[in-house]
């Protein structure tokens, strides 16, 4: 197991007002994302365990986009990754960010 | 003085030798292999009908099994290289040389005798292509087809999977060859001639059906997100600003997802009656649910598919049915329609360049192309307007006198940015061409060529290459949908950017897509059983697919 951690900076803080949300399973292929409010609304850390050594530059690079493109302000986010490629993550990174804009 | 009949007089002579082994048209089985001794020549151009689908097995096991010191350096022309028996006769030097379509199950093992120097190869032809020459300068002087039934005086039923044979025994009987067909039973009366008698001069009661592959069957089980995710893109960003009615789609997951998100995600932006009414295409399970939603008005088929023969006997206004019911698919007719009917193609690719260029050619294998090249380019001598192919060729040349300027079809490769194994779709450099250098092809096998390609859909966007002004605009619209693949990576992010402000790339966000939409509850159905199901159980799946 491998564990990454980024902390970003961000230019739009996170929507809505759930304080939780969790998309995706840990599965073969798949990744589970657990998202919490309580960083800086122009911060985003990103906790990531993956079983699959040397990708640390491909993680970097997702996670970036993602911190760039997304409304991710202020979230703290734990990835379990069960060996996803790298359009998956950023499917669910998205899908995580859009649930916790919607109402509970 | 000249003998202006030397073609029919050699076709009588091998009449004459086939029917002292024959009674009236028909030739036992036991004695098939002599039969062939008899009526073949050395260096003859032979068709063993090998479709798509259909394959004419028995013949194929017979021609193995002539003596080489008799039969032999045959010149093949056909469509598929599918069974064993089509290779193993250039093992054994009954046949030399080789001009084809389509290799898919046999395509390692054709690349090695390739190499080895077994085979002499011709071309790699699309399905069109290989048709045409059977009219001009690759006729055949014996075609040995497959048929459902016949009856005593030779008429052929050919029943759904009548693909090829029409096109084939066309070329071969009236271009003075002999043409000998297999059937799976003789009987009183045909349910319906596909094939008059005086077109057909030998049959034989092989006693069992031809084999057929299902090759469009798709499980909806196996859809992923992201496929679901791109379907959306295509349908948002494609199929509804361009109001694409008629239409083929390639055979891949992503296709078939876009099939089963018509009656839900289609629905829900009111494209129903808009879009997909017309379509050039072999029957999809995938687009039952479509079909029983009237999304449907028509469908043309190339072949037909395991399984979907009740179903299209119980849709006649939606297929191509005959007066026994039955479905009447006509490849050389399907790939005309797609080419000049339809107005978009979209299917799957395993590689695509900086130039667009598609090739499904990795490794050491020559897997043909079948009829992607055709569907998947523009018909230069389109002559009918329609709106989606005006308004491509307006986005192609803005400044060009409208009633001189020529429409464009929609050619669209949609994919994953990496695929099965993790292999990234976009890539430097294809393999078809280095597939080409260790052959010595002069023309490295290209699936769909760069300048023909209008727009490339990935989880990551929508790239309209139509938009694009140069080469280098080119290059970064195809490197801004290729994800975190090389290609993707080394994007000129400032250009992409301006590019994405052009509407040259469009981003699911861009298109107002929810990426929470991208969930397989998208999907009409989700199962095999689901589609059986929806067919009101007309539809039967092949055991393989039942895991129920």
């Amino acid at each position: 197991m491998e564990n990454l951690r980024y902390e970003l900076s961000t230019t739009t803080p996170a929507g809505g007002t759930r304080a939780v949300a969790l998309v995706g399973v840990v599965a073969s292929g798949n990744l589970e994302v657990l998202l919490e409010r309580g960083e800086a609304p122009d911060r985003c850390v990103i906790d990531i365990a993956t079983p699959a050594h040397g990708f640390a530059d491909l993680w970097q690079a997702v996670t970036a986009d993602f911190a760039a493109r997304s409304a991710a302000g202020g979230l703290r986010i734990t990835v379990n990754d069960g060996g996803a490629r790298p359009d998956t993550v950023a499917l669910r990174l998205a899908q995580g960010v859009r649930l916790m804009e919607k109402p509970e | 003085m000249r003998d202006w009949n030397m073609k029919g007089r050699d076709r009588q002579a091998r009449l004459e030798a086939g029917r002292r082994l024959a009674s009236g048209k028909v030739v036992a089985a036991q004695d098939l292999v002599a039969f062939l001794e008899a009526v073949l020549r050395p260096g003859d151009r032979v068709c063993l009908e090998g479709d798509n689908q259909k394959q004419a097995d028995v013949l194929a096991k017979a021609l193995a099994k002539v003596d080489p010191a008799k039969v032999h350096d045959l010149h093949m022309v056909q469509s598929g290289v599918v069974l064993p028996e089509h290779l193993d006769i250039f093992e054994t030097g009954i046949a030399r040389r080789l001009d084809f379509s389509y290799s898919g199950p046999q395509s390692a093992r054709i690349a090695r005798m390739m190499f080895g120097g077994r085979i002499e190869l011709g071309a790699v032809h699309t399905y069109l292509e290989l048709f045409a020459r059977y009219f001009i300068d690759l006729t055949p002087q014996v075609a040995l087809i497959a048929a459902v039934s016949a009856d005593r005086a030779g008429n052929l039923y050919t029943g759904p999977n009548t693909e090829d044979t029409p096109t084939v025994v066309e070329a071969t009987s009236f271009g003075k060859g002999l043409v000998i067909a297999q059937v799976g039973e003789i009987v009183d009366q045909v349910p319906r001639v596909d094939i008059p008698a005086d077109q057909v001069h030998f049959v034989v009661n092989a006693q069992r059906p031809f084999y057929v592959e299902p090759l469009f069957t798709r499980d909806p089980a196996a859809i992923t997100e992201t496929q679901i995710l791109t379907a959306m893109l295509a349908i948002k960003g494609l199929y509804a600003p361009y109001g694409v009615r008629r239409l083929n789609h390639g055979i891949g997951f992503n296709t078939a997802a876009i099939e089963l998100l018509l009656p839900t995600y289609g629905e829900r932006l009111g494209l129903k009656g808009k879009v997909c009414t017309h379509w050039a295409l072999n029957p999809h399970p995938t687009l039952i649910p479509a079909i029983e939603s009237g999304w449907v008005e028509q469908i043309h088929c190339f072949g037909s598919e395991v399984g979907m023969e009740d179903y299209m006997r119980a849709r006649p206004d939606i297929f191509f049915t005959g007066p026994d019911g039955s479905l009447r698919s006509n490849r050389a007719f399907c790939q005309t329609a797609g080419l000049y009917a339809c107005d978009m193609f979209i299917g799957s690719t395993l590689q695509i360049d900086l130039a667009g260029n598609s090739s499904t050619i990795t490794g050491s294998r020559v897997a043909g192309f079948g009829g992607a090249p055709n569907m998947g380019s523009d018909a230069r001598g389109r002559r009918h307007p329609s709106a989606p192919w005006l308004r491509a060729g307006q986005e192609a040349d803005p400044t060009g006198a409208p009633a001189l300027r020529r429409g464009r079809k929609l050619v669209i490769q949609i994919g994953e940015t990496f695929g099965d194994g993790n292999a990234p779709m976009f890539v430097e450099r294809l393999s078809a061409l280095d597939l080409a250098d260790k052959l010595d092809l002069d023309l490295a096998p290209v699936m769909v060529y760069g300048d023909d390609v209008t727009h490339i859909v990935t989880e990551e966007g929508v790239a309209n290459l139509l938009l694009c002004r140069d080469k280098d605009e080119r290059e970064q619209a195809i490197r801004g949908v290729a994800g975190y693949t090389e290609v993707g990576r080394a994007r000129d992010r400032k250009m992409v950017e301006r590019l994405r402000e052009r509407k040259v790339i469009q981003r699911p966000e861009d298109l107002g897509i929810d990426p929470l939409d991208a969930d397989r509850s998208l999907l009409v159905a989700r199962s095999i059983k689901d589609l059986m199901i929806a067919s009101g159980g007309l539809y039967r799946p092949p055991s393989r697919f039942r895991n129920w």
